[in-house]
């Protein structure tokens, strides 16, 4: 069976939990860590309702809610999930309790909440949902398992509906450890532009960002998914034969890809992987997303959220191009993302025909 | 007794994070778990670990909570009879 | 959808192998005693299943540099695979299209916790910033075995494990995977035992499953990964199969974030999804291993369930191991899954420890001393917070 993206929902560093996509996209090349632009969460659960909920968790609620809502789906298959720290938040708050109190008058919320499914589990307990309920944590391929599960459910017959999401957040405490370990770029470079960087480190972003993928096309259909692939470690001259053998097993060639979207985030010190990339698809259009949405081990569903807006609208707004080339169409997209030099993925997305 | 309860009224708030809710809006026999305020077994932790930092009560076992904090008044009535703070 | 078991590697409280871990389990020789790697103001309030080997014995033991930057958790986790990978006889990992899925709920915070503040000071320390999340425990275990391709980690608390074996078992089913390294891994850690401690189900003494009078569970450390292959793998080699993957299931309690329902939900959902992946009747599972932490809901919550699916009358031999090792979390169901291969292998149920009083709402009593036979089936539960709810069935043939 085949598998459509048909429902989107994103929390992100832009306005994108509502309004039409791209259409309130800024970048802030002044800023090395970019935050969420919070939806109004009172409009998704009320206060009492959120009481103990972590930052990731009301994210991810609000974001699924806008997928299921943009689909028509009431209760999914399957409920998976992928974060590459969980909700950092309240695991940095149990922790500082307990090395601050010495181990004294610690409560239970902020353990709970720091459970890495527990974004997954509070979606299904919210829907009554008793479905099959995973959640992935493996850095920068933590969604693209999710979304390799999904699927392969599909594909399988297991699932008629999956709803799948990613979610991570952004901390003080861990901003200041990644600046300390060189992950983000310095502060006194003032000025963080994420293509074409000369300087180590990334601009830092958090968000949730959730999808409802079926096995049947809908009105709000965005694309299909056609495969994905994840590998931990290819090396830097492998790398374009790894990507023409993906494109292979589905029947396609470098020249079959209408737009090619990577994950550069501005870190000089692991970009020759998306050089090879680039200059192996030269001849395609080119895209970029992390200048809007930041580096974070999810932000790769960011990328898919865009990719699949551009697959359905056919166009590429411009705060996107990474290179000067259109096409007349837009058939198929390859996404390709790694972080730090592994946890490589492939994800190949196809234009779909709505009913 | 009136002080205290209104002081735990003000605790339960802030330490269970109930954002839109005031101290006037509890009363003092309203239920606080189940239909009434709508608590549950993990705010009742919460309020274990109050009971010891703020009154200097320890409760061994969970299931003790469930009487004590049936009401603000149960409440009062529990920890002015055993504080030790 | 049966899936060959080709290989299997363990380190726990019990022992640092296979062979060690049966032996103490025919013996009856549990290891819930006082914590003495991590210093915290609880150690005379609980007791650990504890492995007393220190980082730096098992840094040696893997032969590591002095400059790693291995946590617990991937000193454990990288300990049970290359063993599992040994057993399973692979010489070159990359051969064929391999996999590897791991399973933590503790990932690097068991180094985090000790260095909180001293980051900020001490530059030597900053190489374990990289270490801190799931993911990195991955990639270190798939470095140490050679492993290059589809890398990746459960994360669903104490279910975790389960998980990657049905991940696992269902790549090599699509044909997506020619052989893969399921499992899981986890080290104590002050930020576990705290956090459980929070929730009051830890107990002050000896875990006693589905005993009327039991207080809580002991937290434990362990690694455990099996090699699961395909037929045509195992007929390539000719290879020695230990036992299969016949069945599983994943079903959500939906009840509450970390107490299970009354009457088992999820648990019986899962169960009833493994029976039928599995194309058995209850009738033909000989042995049960449950989840069993001991804590007064699971017990309650898991004995219902399995009532439901078996008939109060008909419930097989059933025991926890959990009182030989501790739960250790998001390994239990990989160490577990040993114990079950074990179990098929030597037809032996292993007694359910430190039982005395039956629990007063049913007439379940478990197996509480070593009992031979031989055994066809084996089934195995998982509960995680999150109303996370797994069962695997092993089979022998």
């Amino acid at each position: 069976m085949k598998t459509y993206i048909n429902g989107i929902g994103c929390v992100s560093a832009q306005k994108t939990f509502e309004g039409d996509f791209a259409s309130a996209f800024e970048t802030h090349e002044n800023l090395n860590v970019l935050s969420v632009e919070a939806p109004p969460y009172k409009d998704y659960f009320s206060p009492i309702a959120a009481r103990r909920m972590a930052k990731g968790v009301k994210n991810g609620i609000v974001a699924s809610t806008i997928a299921m809502k943009e689909s028509g789906l009431e209760m999914p298959d399957a409920i998976i999930t992928g974060t590459g720290m969980g909700c950092i938040e309240d695991s940095d708050k149990f922790l500082k309790a307990i090395i601050d109190n010495n181990e004294e008058f610690l409560t239970p919320t902020s353990f709970i909440q720091s459970t890495h499914n527990t974004v997954a589990a509070q979606i299904a307990l919210g829907l009554q949902c008793k479905a099959y309920n995973f959640t992935y944590v493996n850095a920068a391929v933590s969604f693209e398992s999710a979304l390799l599960d999904a699927k392969l459910q599909i594909d399988e017959g297991e699932a008629n509906s999956t709803l799948i999401g990613a979610i991570d957040e952004m901390t003080d405490y861990t901003v200041s450890l990644f600046k300390l370990a060189g992950f983000i770029k310095k502060d006194s470079e003032a000025v963080f532009p994420v293509l074409d960087s000369k300087t180590s480190g990334t601009v830092f972003g958090e968000g949730a960002t959730f999808f409802v993928l079926e096995n049947t096309r809908k009105s709000s259909t965005y694309a299909e998914v056609k495969d994905v692939e994840i590998i931990n470690e290819i090396a830097l001259d492998l790398l374009a034969e790894k990507a023409e053998q993906f494109l292979k097993t589905n029947g396609l060639s470098v020249s079959d890809i209408d737009l090619l979207i990577t994950g550069i985030n501005g870190d000089a010190a692991f970009n020759d992987y998306y050089e090879a990339l680039t200059s192996q698809f030269a001849g395609t259009s080119q895209a970029y997303y992390k200048h809007l949405s930041g580096e974070y081990n999810t932000a790769s569903a960011f990328g898919l959220y865009v990719g699949a807006n551009i697959i359905r609208s056919q166009q590429v707004p411009q705060i996107l191009k990474s290179n000067n080339l259109s096409k007349p169409q837009y058939k198929h997209i390859l996404l390709y993302n790694q972080y730090r030099g592994i946890d490589h993925s492939f994800t190949l997305i196809s234009h779909v025909e709505t009913p | 007794m009136e002080a205290l309860k209104q002081e735990l009224k003000g605790k339960i708030i802030e330490v269970l994070n109930l954002e839109d809710i005031a101290v006037a809006d509890i009363n003092d026999d309203d239920a606080l778990f189940g239909d009434g305020l709508g608590l549950d077994s993990i705010d009742a932790l919460e309020l274990i670990v109050m009971l010891d930092k703020d009154y200097g009560i320890k409760l061994t076992d969970p299931k003790e909570g469930k009487n004590i904090f049936r009401s603000i008044d149960t409440m009062a009535e529990y920890i002015t009879a055993h504080r030790t703070k | 959808m049966k899936v060959a078991i080709t290989g299997m590697g363990i380190i726990s409280a019990i022992g640092n192998s296979v062979e060690e871990n049966y032996h103490a389990l025919i013996n009856s020789e549990k290891a819930i005693t006082r914590i003495e790697n991590i210093r915290t103001v609880h150690a005379d309030v609980i007791k650990v299943g504890e492995i007393k080997k220190t980082n730096a014995e098992l840094i040696e033991a893997l032969g590591l540099p002095a400059d790693n930057n291995f946590t617990r958790t991937a000193l454990l986790g990288a300990f049970a695979a290359k063993q599992a990978v040994k057993d399973a006889g692979i010489s070159d990992i990359n051969e064929y299209k391999t996999g590897l899925i791991s399973a933590t709920s503790v990932g690097g915070m068991d180094t985090t916790e000790k260095h909180y503040y001293d980051y900020f000071t001490d530059e030597s320390l900053v190489k374990y910033i990289s270490a801190h999340d799931g993911g990195d425990v991955a990639q270190k275990i798939a470095e140490q075995i050679g492993l290059k391709g589809l890398v990746t980690t459960i994360s669903t608390a104490c279910s975790s494990a389960a998980n990657a074996i049905m991940l696992g078992a269902r790549l090599i089913n699509a044909g997506k995977l020619d052989r893969v390294i399921v499992g899981g891994t986890d080290g104590l850690a002050k930020f576990t035992i705290n956090g459980f401690k929070t929730l009051m189900i830890l107990t002050d003494s000896y875990n006693t499953p589905f005993d009327n009078n039991r207080k809580g569970l002991n937290l434990g450390e362990a690694a455990a990964f099996l090699v699961l292959e395909s037929d045509a793998m195992v007929k390539k080699a000719n290879k020695k199969v230990l036992a299969y993957v016949s069945g599983f299931g994943n079903a959500n309690d939906a009840f509450h974030q970390t107490a299970s329902s009354e009457n088992g939900e999820g648990a019986y959902l899962a169960m009833q999804k493994a029976f039928k992946l599995a194309n058995l009747k209850p009738s033909d599972i000989d042995y049960i291993n449950m989840h069993g932490t001991a804590t007064p809901n699971n017990d309650l919550s898991e004995g219902r369930a399995v009532i439901r699916v078996f008939g109060e009358e008909n419930v097989p031999d059933f025991s926890s191991t959990k009182a030989f090792t501790g739960h250790t979390l998001a390994a239990a169901a990989a160490i577990e899954a040993v114990y079950s291969v074990l179990a098929l292998q030597n037809g032996v149920v292993y007694p359910n420890l430190n039982f005395e009083t039956p629990m007063e709402e049913f007439n379940l009593i478990p197996q509480t001393t070593i009992k031979y036979k031989n055994i066809e089936h084996v089934l195995s539960n998982s509960f995680g917070f999150g109303g996370n709810c797994s069962t695997v069935i092993f089979s022998k043939s």
